[in-house]
């Protein structure tokens, strides 16, 4: 007589694992399947398409009833098995049945995470997890309204998109700051987040769930904890899964986060295996379909002989289920030794693809937007295969790279045939620029992009047009370099970033990498204080400053000494001070043990030695005397230094003090490209060195005098004269006027001088000069700064970043 | 811990994933003095001993960019998962890699000894 196999789950690991018997031993056993639900198999990984509406379930069902009669199954659809008894070797089910097993397979799967908020019972909150989930929403999208889902992974990001399509307005909220976040880095985050939003899915990031509310019993919103409620009809709960270990744990089974598994798929009794979502193998509970094919074919291996089967874990590949958006993610991107992104953009396409080499084989890929190559590169992934010989084209994919195997990348370029494109932007083919350079005699790079447009819009042709100029002139031609790129992560100069961060509107720092092609996943510490900087400045009040991209002294709002411990500079307007401004700084100085007390040349008073702990209380006392920040870490407005002019000097001639006061006023909190020192002296005699700042001021009788471009560091430079102007108010407006202009127009960490002699003197006083330009650069600053004039100071002392500054506290063990 | 214990019995938890800021850093003080802990733009968590091998400057205050950070002192860039100076300064030195592991959304450092 045959033996008898019992199945406990009739989901996708459970029929898998029979048809995989019945490959190798059609005759072996006599075959029961137990499923809870009242149907056939289905593929539970294509009911995001059913509730998209691209789909129905018919399209989705695996193995229909004939299935399980050709193959003499018994089906119990709709039965739960309540309980098994390993010493008897019986499975009890709904009704009473019993069933007697020679082997047992639990495929129990997973229960869908419900989190215990308040309101968590309401009608209206379901799960994603199978066919009844998915008739339960479609039936609350017909009614329309809105959904909130909470949870941004693949699941989550899936019912969203589906619910949308529906016509319903949904809202996916999600605890950690990139979505999917186990299987993309936060470029392809922000890529997929962009993505959704044009399909009408808005996604909320860190944002921690607090409350369900309802109305008579029925969800009507989801109250977070910074006390935002986005209102709802229906409420999805996609968190994760939890295996399926009740019945396990009942029988008496080993069972961990899952019911625990050795290679050959056996539990702790020899007579019952597990697999799928329920089983947990190697202390990995696995919630993705692959591996459960790969289990399948062991177990089957195992139960039909071949005993030493083993199975030995699963790589994973991820892929996002929704329409139009290309999301694939495989393998690691934990670095290590020898480890190496290859990153690739394409702005024009929207495709973002990352690659991890690591000791010449692929271990990780992350790709949006173009996923086509996704399959080629899980395979490369799994064989290990060795893949520093195709290095250079791997990103481009496996059709170029098979097509260009073993050609060096010169006689690749000279084996492009004279029809293929070379610059996409300008349409340039092959046989266009080579034909420029012959004919025309060109000779340099500048020369093929003024004559054939090539490589002139994006650059990311370059290396292949400066290929064809050496193809073409053999040793005539030598590289050259145009203006110098931002950093190594791109080939953009820095006015291009800047004038294209205008022009097209980019707001984020991921944005304008993926828009200019960056080729690291996150820039460098180089780019990405630049890019911050050139965002604050175009989009004053909305753009929302990544302190991530910010240099420690500008995070910190203090300067890092040698140590590790900052310096604190408050601001002392115009270098006037107080007694009380003075014990308030002494009084600091002894309570928080600061070693060191010194005056700046720029006239105030510098703390030194100041733990970073204590920097918040120490700011807060500070503030309760009436002293805010400084800046004399940042990239910003330093100091206005001044004379004491016609208050008490006997050559004054001008209210000198109380100019710099004023300008000190109207200009502190301004980001700049780089540091900006003033001074305001109130006679030629010059005794507040104006003339060696980036801005100084000159009081003469008849009024004032502007200078700009001093330097007084590294390189000493005398100022030039920018004009001269009759009024306090003039002087203000000119200065405002100058600082905006450097603060749009300059490249990061070129200080005025720098700027000054690239644009020339001349281009500047013309513009400021110039009534209505000069206006509109004052009242762009002076907009500006409704948003900088924020004491960070004081938003520390309220809790502001409080991570920044205090370490980790060590749990008691 | 409790499920853990069996599995890692002599790491410790230091706190939730989030609470190192994304492309960011926190610091912690151990017995054996103050340890970096990095989350970079792809989620990953690495630990070093805060400690730059040119001049000892606090790896935690550094701009975290791919898996380097940069040191806020000087610049020198290290890589998370050697500890190591790359471009230029490579092979001057080696900041110590600190064994650090996610379970779940908490993060585990071994116990001082």
């Amino acid at each position: 007589m045959r033996e008898r196999l019992v199945v406990v789950g009739n989901g996708m690991a459970g029929c898998r694992a029979i048809e995989e018997v019945l490959k190798r031993d059609p005759d072996r056993y006599e075959i029961v399947v137990f499923g809870a639900e009242p149907r056939v198999n289905y593929n539970r990984i294509m009911l995001s398409p059913v509730l998209a509406g691209e789909k129905t379930f018919d399209d989705i069902v695996i193995n229909d009833a004939a299935w399980y009669a050709d193959n003499a199954i018994t089906l119990h659809a709709g039965r739960a098995v309540q309980a098994v008894d390993p010493a008897a070797k019986v499975v009890r089910a709904e009704g009473g049945l019993e069933v007697a097993y020679d082997k047992l397979i639990l495929a129990c799967g997973s229960d869908p995470i419900r989190l215990p908020l308040p309101g968590a019972d309401l009608k209206g909150v379901v799960t994603f997890r199978d066919l009844d989930d998915v008739e339960a929403m479609v039936a609350a999208a017909d009614r329309g309204g809105q959904a909130v889902v909470i949870g941004g992974g693949l699941l989550g990001l899936e019912a969203a998109y589906g619910l949308a399509r529906r016509g319903m307005k949904a809202t996916v909220i999600h605890l950690m700051d990139v979505l999917m976040e186990r299987q993309l880095d936060s470029a392809a985050g922000f890529l997929l987040k962009e993505a959704l939003k044009e399909r009408g899915v808005e996604v909320i990031l860190s944002a921690n769930s607090e409350e369900i509310v309802g109305e008579d019993g029925k969800v009507s919103g989801l109250r977070l904890k910074d006390g935002r409620v986005i209102g709802c009809d229906l409420l999805v709960m996609a968190v994760g899964i939890r295996p399926s270990t009740a019945l396990a744990k009942a029988a008496g089974l080993e069972t961990n986060r899952g019911v625990v598994v050795d290679d050959g798929m056996r539990t702790s009794d020899p007579a019952i295996f597990a697999i799928g979502e329920c089983a947990e193998h190697r202390g990995i509970a696995y919630g993705l379909v692959a591996p459960i094919w790969d289990m399948c074919r062991t177990l089957a291996d195992v139960l039909t002989g071949e005993e030493d089967a083993a199975y030995e874990g699963s790589l994973l590949s991820t892929r996002l289920k929704v329409s139009g958006v290309d999301v694939f993610s495989a393998g690691e991107f934990s670095g290590g030794e020898g480890c190496e992104d290859i990153v690739f953009r394409d702005a024009g396409r929207g495709v973002y693809k990352r690659l991890v080499v690591r000791d010449g084989r692929l271990v990780g890929a992350v790709m949006f937007g173009d996923a086509a190559d996704g399959n080629w590169y899980f395979d490369l992934m799994r064989q290990a295969a060795e893949v520093a010989d195709i290095r250079d084209t791997i990103v481009f994919g496996q059709a170029i790279t098979e097509g260009l195997r073993g050609l060096d990348p010169s006689s690749a370029v000279a084996a492009m045939a004279d029809t293929a494109e070379i610059c996409g932007c300008n349409g340039v083919c092959k046989g266009a620029i080579t034909g420029a350079i012959s004919a025309q005699g060109l000779t340099t790079l500048d020369a093929v992009r003024s004559v054939t447009k090539a490589s002139g819009s994006c650059g990311s042709c370059t290396p292949l047009v400066e290929q064809l100029l050496k193809l073409t002139l053999g040793d005539g031609f030598t590289a050259e370099t145009g203006p110098k790129s931002v950093c190594k992560c791109t080939h953009h100069p820095h006015a291009a970033v800047r004038e294209r961060i205008l022009a097209e509107g980019m707001k984020s720092i991921p944005h304008v990498m993926q828009a200019l092609e960056w080729t690291t996943p996150d820039g460098c510490a180089s780019c990405r204080p630049a890019l911050n900087y050139y965002l604050l400045c175009a989009w004053p009040g909305e753009y929302q400053d990544d302190s991530q991209s910010r240099f420690i002294n500008e995070r910190a709002h203090a300067n890092i000494q040698k140590d590790g411990t900052y310096s604190v500079v408050p601001r002392m307007w115009g270098g006037l001070t107080s007694p009380a401004e003075l014990r308030a700084i002494a009084d600091v100085a002894d309570k928080f043990d600061i070693p060191t007390v010194k005056v700046t040349g720029g006239q105030r008073i510098d703390l030194l030695g100041v733990k970073k702990e204590d920097l918040p209380a120490v700011w807060a006392d500070l503030n309760a005397a009436g002293m805010v920040s400084g800046h004399a870490y940042g990239k910003a407005l330093r100091t206005v230094k001044t004379c004491v002019g016609t208050d008490w000097c006997r050559f004054g001639t001008q209210d000198s003090t109380g100019l710099g006061v004023k300008i000190e006023k109207f200009t502190w909190g301004s980001w700049a490209p780089a540091k900006v020192k003033m001074a305001v002296s109130g006679c030629p005699r010059n005794c507040a060195e104006a003339t060696c700042k980036d801005v100084g001021v000159i009081c003469v009788d008849s009024g004032y005098e502007i200078h700009i471009g001093g330097a007084a560091g590294l390189h000493i430079k005398g100022t030039e004269i920018l004009t001269k102007v009759a009024t306090e108010e003039a002087a203000i407006e000119t200065i405002a006027a100058v600082m905006q202009l450097y603060r749009e127009e300059a490249w990061y960490l070129e200080r005025i001088y720098k700027w000054m002699a690239r644009v020339g003197l001349e281009s500047i006083q013309a513009r400021i000069a110039d009534d209505v330009g000069r206006r509109a650069l004052f009242d762009r600053f002076a907009h500006s700064q409704r948003f900088a004039q924020i004491d960070p100071w004081a938003e520390r002392v309220e809790g502001r970043h409080a991570y920044e500054f205090t370490p980790i506290a060590m749990a008691a063990e | 811990m409790t499920a853990l214990a069996p599995i890692i019995p002599a790491w410790i938890d230091i706190g939730a994933v989030e609470d190192v800021p994304l492309r960011g850093a926190r610091r912690i003080v151990t017995a054996e003095g103050a340890v970096a802990i990095f989350r970079t733009g792809d989620g990953q968590v690495f630990a070093l001993k805060d400690q730059c091998p040119h001049k000892q400057g606090p790896l935690s205050q550094g701009i975290v960019h791919g898996h380097s950070v940069a040191c806020p002192l000087h610049n020198w860039v290290i890589d998370l998962a050697t500890g190591e100076p790359t471009g230029a300064d490579a092979g001057k030195g080696c900041t110590p890699v600190v064994p650090v592991t996610v379970e779940g959304d908490r993060l585990f450092i071994p116990a001082s000894g």
